[in-house]
């Protein structure tokens, strides 16, 4: 964006990414996708191509960072305060609804095996999105090999996730370094 | 005081959360069954309850910490989680779009994916083993996820029938 982006309101930040944070079921990036890119015009795909990579870049919830990050370029902080209030209002309501019901219902058999059910799935889901991550590296040696270091030395040889970072990261950007043009 | 060490852990998290929360799930599931907060059957079915709402993955600080100490606990979770990395966000978005086509930055991007893709595929491992304690769970794990790169089936669907499953029994 070269021109100075046209400023949204307050209101206008928390009710876009409010709309994002309620549907978002399984990941709200595809919502909030919808939202600023299709529905409201807020950025065009490259300008939300460009956020999201700043997003995943930085460490962090990456729907949260691009809430904040979005709304601190139209109204600074408090911009991004109303973005990322809007975002988890509901979500944040809804889950502790359901974490309040979960301490009163959980330890009922019935209500056990539901959640046992459930968190399989959910395990599932989990999977499904590591092999999506993972996907495109898999298809380079030395992607396919970082892979396996970080899955190996953190669950299998157990190193803090600290360590895990320290070693696998300047190996990996060596790696990246002698690849990317 | 149970807040404090609740705030510390999220907020190291919050940074060392490259590629996104899940690839931190390993490490908070180890964090809180060592501080004695959970068990890790526990926790997986935190996970669960967590997958169940909309929002982004980080709800399951949310519910941790209002297992841990309630609402307080909720709230210092969550702000552990969010603060420091959406804080280092705003720092740094101003910069980002200066540099959106130095090779470093690409490089950087390149070397963080297949690290988060080992993370999360060792978070995965670790609720799958976690969860899934006969054959009957592990089947219905292994066909969500299947069915979950091969269609285009809302998330929730399979939530609401691994539940139904579990409750007549099949888990």
């Amino acid at each position: 964006m070269e021109a100075e982006p046209d400023r949204l309101t307050h209101a206008a930040l928390f009710e876009g990414f409010f709309i994002a944070g309620l549907s978002g079921f399984g990941g709200v990036l595809p919502f909030a996708r919808r939202i600023m890119v299709d529905r409201r015009h807020w950025l065009t795909d490259a300008e939300f191509a460009d956020l999201f990579s700043l997003c995943q870049f930085l460490p962090g919830p990456n729907i949260v960072n691009l809430s904040a990050a979005f709304g601190a370029r139209h109204r600074g902080i408090t911009g991004a305060l109303a973005a990322m209030a809007g975002l988890l209002a509901a979500p944040i309501t809804i889950v502790i609804t359901l974490g309040l019901l979960f301490a009163r219902f959980g330890k009922n058999p019935l209500v056990h095996h539901g959640i046992e059910g459930l968190t399989a799935a959910a395990s599932g889901l989990i999977l499904a999105t590591a092999l999506k991550i993972a996907g495109p590296a898999l298809r380079i040696p030395t992607g396919l090999a970082m892979v396996v270091l970080a899955f190996v030395l953190f669950a299998i040889l157990h190193l803090a996730l600290p360590l895990v970072i320290a070693i696998a990261l300047p190996i990996s950007l060596l790696l990246a370094a002698r690849r990317v043009k | 005081m149970i807040l404090l060490p609740l705030a510390l852990l999220f907020a190291e998290l919050s940074i060392l959360a490259i590629g996104g929360v899940a690839s931190t799930l390993p490490a908070m599931a180890r964090a809180v069954v060592a501080h004695h907060w959970l068990t890790p059957a526990q926790f997986a079915a935190l996970f669960g309850v967590a997958q169940s709402s909309p929002g982004p993955n980080m709800l399951i600080s949310t519910l941790i910490g209002l297992h841990v100490a309630g609402l307080p606990g909720a709230a210092v979770a969550t702000l552990g989680m969010i603060g420091p990395s959406s804080t280092l966000t705003v720092l740094v978005s101003g910069a980002w779009h200066r540099f959106r086509e130095a090779r470093w930055r690409r490089i950087v991007q390149a070397a963080i994916t297949p690290i988060t893709g080992g993370m999360v595929l060792a978070a995965a491992t670790f609720l799958i083993r976690t969860a899934d304690h006969n054959w009957r769970l592990a089947l219905i794990s292994a066909t969500v996820a299947i069915l979950t790169l091969r269609s285009k089936i809302h998330p929730l669907a399979f939530l609401a029938i691994g539940a139904g499953l579990g409750l007549v029994g099949f888990g």
